[in-house]
């Protein structure tokens, strides 16, 4: 059969690459911020938009979907090209997809620093944007399908497979999470509340790790490390193997992240079981990936793309072993909630995503610019002084959650708490220092990373569009060369039966789950009342400055926890909570019991800590929120959040979304009134010299943490305060 | 926890959709062998090394 010639498209592939340079070093850079932030407080600037707790959310969507977003787009867009020996279906669609990607960024970055979040983790991006991801993605997915469909080489390599995984299974969660009632343009709740909110984002949260920063840089593995060293994968068999086995386990493995919360048992049980299940086709995966390099170890000795896909690989594997161990309730009782989740993660985005991107990236440019790499020495030198990054990264946070969880658990012989809350941060602080120091090394490795490609892109000259031939797939089986790519389906109805069912589940998604969770939203504890207007607008300042970040407010039944913070949670404590804020990290101390008992502060005590922590706390590494004194509470959206709460079961009763304001008023003046009582006796001043505005945030703020966890303490008498 | 109920039903509607395409994939012949593919997706930008440039 004659041949037909085509090129493939590196000028889209260079554009991705660009940005995951530029992405990579952003996103980096604010996480290096965010780690000397733990040092030294006053980096936080007193100023919200370089604050903690919108830092961190910028430096995780950053990191992953930025930079390594941007690094599968680059792998995909260059491996499936020549692995179907055809361009992309598209260039119109390669154009959107870039430019759509980058623009989500812009705005995620922008949205995230002014405070607009739906305060779920990695999935913090408001409706409107959620909605531009979906359709950018889709056009992603169309790109790629199309291109597959189109292809002259019959067989479909693993690493499609696992593009193709990736797209599929990221469609589904993003939309199945994302379902939130929008408030205002940038104002949305979820539908789901409490323990189901819980599921659901961690359900979302662990599939993003499995179906974002693996399955398709497992599919980037198994293209790029065989044409990197020239060998065949080690055993193509295991391949077909790993890639099935990993995506029917991966799916179920969420609720390991809610183990000893208030999730019911058998969903805790279900996670573990599938966590660990996992380990198989995981190392099954890692074993191939290195296995590839038998009788080239030589190689890796001198080439050092295979020395970063090495320490890549590694680092795969002992992530996926560490994840199903620490997805064992009684590690993970020691492991959660402590710096040790924050190792564990680095594990894998500094090793395996960030030097699998690095090896590809040290890979690509010089041969889509037909050149040498400007200087290996400084790639190498790059290769060392990474690698120290991420144990200089990782050793002092294994040490500091294990420290951590260990003070926490600590009692003294007449079996009080041997530590306060506080004593656990200051015992840390040098080992973030450490960790700072790790992050510096990483990043200026990356940054040597940037100047020696800039330096390659320089010296070449871009092939933007390389030639290639090759003979077309025989008929039978044919792609169908130039007909329209419905006419595919039409002819197929088994494809049409799959196309037909994601559509039906999408939309069926849509129609039936807000309904459905809204019926089934009933309280089960009946002293649990939903949020008065003002504890309600506090607790979107608590979600704004991304308190959760820090706090968790869920309390696990263990003695350690109860005696520190009070009865454990129960799962109908949070039936009105849109969105949930559990958490998953305690750098502070949890606040689900913040207005009860020993933990219950004075208004004044909140004032004064918001205005400067170490003012109340000394030592704290909280940030500062000053602004939070003078700047005026969101009062005008309240109606409209009470008719959100009220479309998604909360019940207030009807029409009080006119009565809100007042309410929200009256509250607001008591607890000023009171406030400024406590102030004028510390002080020694009259209580008319002490100006605080009963409108701003702060009172909001203080109502909200005075609410938390108080209910199923109340006596009927003493409801509505 | 009607939400586990969705979760479950979608993740199995995702299960099946996998389950599908590894059926049709495998009786299409796709995982009838498993040398060659390895080593042909090493040797796919040979083929124009006499023309590099449109």
């Amino acid at each position: 059969m004659e041949k037909e010639k085509f090129y493939y498209d590196n000028k889209i592939v260079k554009w991705f690459a660009y940005a995951t340079m530029l992405w990579g070093i952003v996103g980096m850079l604010v996480g290096l911020i965010a780690a000397f932030q733990f040092v030294f407080p006053s980096l936080n600037f007193s100023i919200p938009y370089t604050t903690f707790g919108r830092i961190r959310p910028l430096h995780t969507n950053a990191v992953i979907f930025a930079f390594v977003g941007n690094g599968i787009f680059m792998g995909v867009y260059y491996s499936l090209q020549r692995l179907c020996k055809a361009p992309m279906y598209s260039k119109v669609l390669s154009k959107i997809h870039f430019w759509g990607w980058q623009l989500i960024i812009v705005l995620a970055a922008l949205t995230l620093i002014l405070g607009y979040t739906t305060g779920k983790e990695y999935a913090e991006l408001e409706w409107p944007i959620d909605i531009l991801i979906a359709l950018i993605w889709v056009v992603f997915g169309w790109n790629m399908m199309g291109t597959i469909i189109k292809r002259r080489e019959r067989h479909i390599y693993v690493a499609i497979w696992f593009y193709i995984a990736t797209f599929v299974t990221v469609a589904v969660l993003h939309i199945v999470n994302s379902i939130e009632l929008p408030v205002t343009l940038l104002k949305s709740y979820p539908v789901y509340a409490g323990v189901q909110d819980a599921l659901v984002q961690w359900w979302y949260g662990h599939n993003a790790v499995a179906f974002f920063l693996t399955t398709p840089y497992l599919g980037i593995m198994y293209y790029f490390v065989p044409k990197a060293s020239n060998r065949p994968v080690f055993s193509y068999r295991l391949s077909i193997i790993h890639f099935w086995a990993l995506i029917f386990l991966y799916i179920w493995a969420g609720p390991h992240h809610l183990l000893y919360t208030s999730l019911p048992d058998w969903a805790q049980s279900l996670g573990t079981v599938f966590s660990i299940m996992l380990i198989a086709p995981s190392w099954g995966g890692m074993l191939n990936g290195l296995l590839t390099l038998r009788g080239a170890w030589d190689k890796v000795r001198e080439d050092v793309i295979l020395k970063f896909l090495v320490v890549a690989i590694t680092c795969y594997g002992m992530s996926t072993l560490e994840g199903p161990l620490l997805s064992i309730k009684s590690l993970n009782a020691i492991t959660h909630f402590t710096d040790w989740t924050i190792a564990h993660v680095h594990v894998g985005a500094l090793g395996w995503n960030g030097f699998l991107t690095f090896g590809v990236l040290y890979w690509l440019i010089p041969r889509i610019f037909r050149t040498k790499l400007a200087s290996k020495s400084m790639a190498n030198a790059h290769f060392w002084i990474g690698t120290l990054g991420i144990i200089f990264y990782a050793i002092p946070m294994y040490w500091a959650g294990w420290t951590q969880s260990m003070m926490w658990k600590e009692f003294t012989a007449d079996g009080r708490l041997a530590y306060q809350f506080l004593e656990t941060v200051i015992e840390l602080k040098p080992l973030y220092m450490l960790r700072a120091l790790g992050g510096t090394l990483y990043l200026v490795g990356a940054i040597m990373m940037v100047w020696n490609l800039v330096a390659t892109i320089r010296k070449g000259s871009a092939l933007d569009y390389e030639a290639a031939e090759a003979e077309p797939l025989p008929k039978k089986v044919a792609s169908h060369g130039n007909e329209h790519w419905h006419r595919w389906i039409e002819r197929k109805p088994v494809q049409m039966l799959v196309v037909s069912l994601v559509v039906i589940l999408i939309g069926g998604i849509v129609e039936f789950v807000p309904t459905f969770m809204v019926k089934t939203n009933i309280p089960k504890i009946a002293e649990v009342q939903p949020l008065t207007p003002l504890e309600l607008a506090g607790r979107d300042v608590y979600i704004k400055e991304g308190c959760y970040v820090c706090h968790s407010q869920m309390i696990r039944p263990f003695r350690s926890e109860t005696a520190r913070y009070g009865d454990y949670s129960k799962s109908g404590e949070f039936v009105y909570d849109h969105p949930f804020q559990w958490g998953s990290k305690r750098t502070g101390p949890d606040l689900a019991r913040e207005g009860v008992g020993n933990n219950k502060k004075s208004h004044q005590w909140h004032y004064n800590h918001m205005l400067n922590p170490t003012n109340t706390s000394p030592g704290s590494i909280m940030p500062p929120y000053p602004w939070l004194l003078t700047t005026k509470v969101n009062s005008g959206d309240i109606p409209a959040k009470i008719r959100a709460m009220q479309k998604l079961g909360v019940p207030y009763p009807e029409g009080y979304d006119l009565e809100a304001i007042n309410d929200m008023e009256k509250q607001a003046n008591k607890i000023t009134s009171e406030l400024r009582k406590e102030i004028a006796l510390a002080n020694k001043v009259e209580e008319d010299e002490v100006n605080i505005p009963a409108n701003t945030e702060i009172i909001a703020l203080i109502a909200y943490l005075q609410r938390l966890g108080t209910d199923i303490y109340k006596t009927e008498t003493a409801s509505n305060n | 926890m009607s939400a586990i109920i969705i979760l479950v039903f979608i993740s199995i509607a995702v299960a099946a959709v996998f389950l599908l395409l590894f059926y049709k994939a495998a009786t299409n012949g796709q995982f009838e062998e498993f040398e060659s593919p390895a080593v042909r997706a090493l040797s796919d930008d040979e083929l124009c090394s006499q023309e590099k440039e449109k």
